[in-house]
């Protein structure tokens, strides 16, 4: 068999060569991975190495004379005439008898945050009892101590170069030795909304108006991708318009997100009168956005339910109606959801439309409801990395961290729905 | 048109082989030769050889053509099914078989390409009458497919689809009911019935598609269209489907599409013969198998068996 020969003998040459493609193919994919996660591994490791010390604040700890005098001159709590900021600041300067010129106090109470008053109200509002008591109360200090004390601020170089004095860093440091500095959770990163001051500002209320607007865009998003999915995937007929459509559901998809910003600004607020900085504008703007993602991962579900189902169904005598609520819709709920996940998570984190319908305003309440003015988490950390303040960088970079944490969140719900509500056919 | 044709073929039936047979503007492509199964040219004809009609018909096509956009799939087919029979449609692939049985319960609806003409009547009613629902149709004509495709649900849910959506139970004990005796019809009542809540697709592949019969007949049809429901099949499983068959024929007539001659012999009364769309012989299922009358049946069988 000479022709036999031959022919496995030209096999046995190019076996060779295969190889070597293979094995270059593979060195290549392996390379191009380790590329990648070596980017996300600096990316993720700056970020953590910048914005973890946000999530700790640099706190005193003053013991506060409640004095009935200051705060309810007529035994009754008098939040008009009571001076919690007095209180704290006498308090502080008990540790420093041997300060009594105006300036030298000034210069002490600069050490405190304005929110250390704030603290020690809400302390005595939550708890009357303590008028007239004597409290060890832990209250937060100024950004510059907090910089200081996570290292942020060099105290060698000369006094007109950094933020403290050279007086007040030693003020610390007696403080510090007497154990009534300690560096404690952020929890006003959680609770509060912005603010001027680095040590009061919280991502709060940007959280709240982003999950106000992803309520908005869900429920608005939702139903109609997966309408529009099956109406197009099931019912409609397939001639011209539905191919003008599918490519312009396409288009939309690609569309820049500022440009649904534009359109929203136009649309909502200006023909509509609806309010500016609101979520639920920043909602149907984001729900505008995601609607093309939805439709598109729902038709892909749908297309993929295998046809024998259908006829199984069609076969039995179901209406078409019943095949698509019956069986196509379970079938294709895990895949809708999916793209309904990344679409979400493609909402939450988009800022630039939410630039042209004005939540890039300075709030500092954190919004209640839908209408009430609102920024949203990518919007904060533009507002935040914008800032001068050097406490302002750790928290941008704290605000990213929650972001990517919610995100991360929302991809495993997507990848833990997909394995519950998956099923084998 | 039709009952001129009607009583043509009652003639044929009486034996008359004569000219009347012939219909007007009848596709004139029949005159023409056509391959055979080696690819040799073969004159089809101008007349479906054999014996179209029945004794007792029941489902009755006549002059039916299918076309999918350009393609001619099914010309000028004519055939009666009897009652309580089973009648098995065989021939080579891509001839229109499948095409023809989906026409029986309108499944061809769902193909947007697809245009049916001619006339199809189930117990003399018009089954493509605009006013029916396609969906009163396919609870008296039920279908089972080549591959089997159980719903992703339960055993139960899969045989309790049917009567649900057609409101055929008017309880719970009365749905149970019907499950447990289609399945118990289907044969499959003793394997499955301490899990019925397992998954459909977890029962293997013969189990599957005498659930698929379960839950076809748990809708009580009159009509079931079977398109090659053993192909899939190992011979032991192939072989219960056809006892399943021998006995569902008592209740209800069979159309079964198949590639297997010794299936068609065992399983049927009558056997249709297509090629290239075209019906080419209709016979009881020993004449044809013993004595085929066209060249077209005869190449085809001692191809297959031979
Ligand atoms: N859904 C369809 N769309 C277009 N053409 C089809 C479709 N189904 C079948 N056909 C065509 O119709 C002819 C008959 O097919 P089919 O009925 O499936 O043959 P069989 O079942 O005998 O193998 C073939 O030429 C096939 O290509
Ligand atoms: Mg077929």
């Amino acid at each position: 068999m000479p022709n036999q020969m031959t022919s496995r003998a030209r096999v046995e040459a190019g076996l060779s060569r295969r190889k070597r493609k293979e094995k270059i193919f593979r060195a290549s994919g392996l390379l191009a991975t380790a590329i990648g996660i070596l980017f996300l591994g600096i990316f993720f490791s700056t970020l953590v190495a910048k914005g973890a010390s946000a999530f700790v604040q640099t706190y005193l700890l003053l013991d506060v004379e409640l004095t009935a005098e200051t705060i309810a001159p007529g035994g009754e709590l008098d939040l008009e005439y009571a001076d919690f900021d007095g209180l704290v600041r006498t308090a502080l300067r008990n540790n420093f008898p041997e300060l009594s010129g105006r300036n030298d106090r000034r210069e002490l109470n600069r050490l405190l945050s304005v929110g250390a008053g704030f603290q020690v109200r809400d302390l005595v509002v939550a708890n009357p009892d303590l008028i007239g008591t004597t409290q060890e109360i832990w209250v937060p200090a100024a950004s510059n101590v907090d910089m200081l004390m996570k290292g942020n601020i060099d105290a060698t170089v000369d006094e007109s170069l950094r933020n403290l004095s050279d007086r007040q860093i030693r003020w610390i440091d007696t403080l510090d030795q007497a154990g009534r500095v300690d560096l404690r959770l952020n929890k006003a990163l959680f609770t509060n909304g912005d603010s001027r001051e680095p040590e009061l500002a919280g991502i709060r209320g940007a959280m709240m108006g982003s999950f106000f607007m992803l309520v908005v865009t869900i429920a608005l998003a939702f139903p109609v991708g997966v309408a529009a999915a099956i109406y197009l995937e099931e019912f409609a007929p397939k001639n011209r318009w539905s191919d003008l459509v599918e490519v312009n559901i396409n288009n939309l998809a690609a569309v820049p997100s500022i440009v649904f910003g534009l359109l929203g600004l136009a649309v909502f607020i200006n023909w509509m009168g609806l309010p500016r900085s609101a979520p639920l504008v920043g909602g149907l703007v984001l729900a505008l956005l995601t609607l093309p993602v939805i439709i598109i991962a729902s038709r892909a579900a749908i297309k993929a339910v295998p046809p024998s189902i259908r006829e199984a169904a069609l076969g039995l005598g179901a209406s078409k109606m019943q095949v698509v609520f019956h069986h196509v819709m379970p079938l294709a709920m895990p895949g809708m959801l999916t793209g309904a996940i990344i679409g979400m998570s493609r909402a939450l984190g988009e800022s630039a439309p939410l630039l042209m319908i004005g939540m890039i305003a300075f709030i500092v309440d954190v919004p209640g409801g839908f209408t009430d003015p609102a920024t949203a988490l990518p919007v904060q950390i533009y507002l935040w990395a914008d800032s001068p303040e050097r406490a302002f960088a750790e928290r941008t970079s704290a605000a990213i961290i929650v972001l990517l944490a919610f995100l991360l969140l929302m991809n495993l719900a997507a990848v833990i729905l997909r394995r519950r509500m998956e099923r084998r056919w | 048109m039709v009952v001129a044709s009607r009583k043509a073929a009652y003639h044929h039936k009486d034996g008359e082989m004569t000219e009347t047979l012939v219909k007007k503007n009848m596709s004139a492509s029949r005159t023409s030769a056509v391959p055979n199964y080696r690819g040799q040219q073969v004159e089809l004809g101008r007349e479906t050889v054999g014996n179209v009609r029945c004794a007792n018909p029941f489902m009755v096509a006549e002059n039916v053509n299918v076309f999918y956009g350009d393609n001619h799939a099914i010309k000028d087919v004519t055939l009666e099914i009897g009652k309580k029979e089973v009648i098995a449609l065989i021939g080579p692939s891509g001839c229109g078989k499948s095409t023809f049985l989906r026409c029986l319960n309108r499944m061809n609806d769902s193909i947007e390409s697809a245009r049916v003409t001619g006339n199809i009547s189930l117990d003399g009613g018009d089954i493509y009458d605009k006013t029916l629902d396609p969906v009163v149709l396919r609870a008296r004509v039920g279908m089972v497919f080549q591959k089997p495709n159980p719903f992703p649900k339960s055993i139960y849910d899969n045989v309790a689809y049917g009567p649900r959506i057609h409101g055929l139970a008017g309880d719970r004990a009365e749905l149970d009911d019907i499950v447990h005796r289609s399945l118990e019809r289907a044969g499959l009542l003793k394997e499955v019935k301490d899990r019925l809540d397992d998954p459909g697709t977890s029962l293997s592949g013969g189990q599957q598609q005498r659930l698929c019969i379960a839950r076809t007949i748990a809708v009580n049809p009159e009509v079931i269209l079977m398109d090659e429901p053993c192909s899939a099949l190992d011979p032991i499983a192939t072989a219960r489907i056809e006892d399943l068959m021998d006995e569902l024929c008592e209740d209800y007539a069979i159309v079964i599409v198949t590639h297997s001659m010794q299936q068609a012999a065992r399983v049927s009364r009558r056997v249709a013969y297509f090629h290239l769309g075209y019906l080419v012989e209709v016979d009881d299922t020993d004449k044809v198998f013993t004595n085929p009358h066209h060249k077209l049946t005869e190449d085809y069988i001692t191809g297959r068996i031979g």
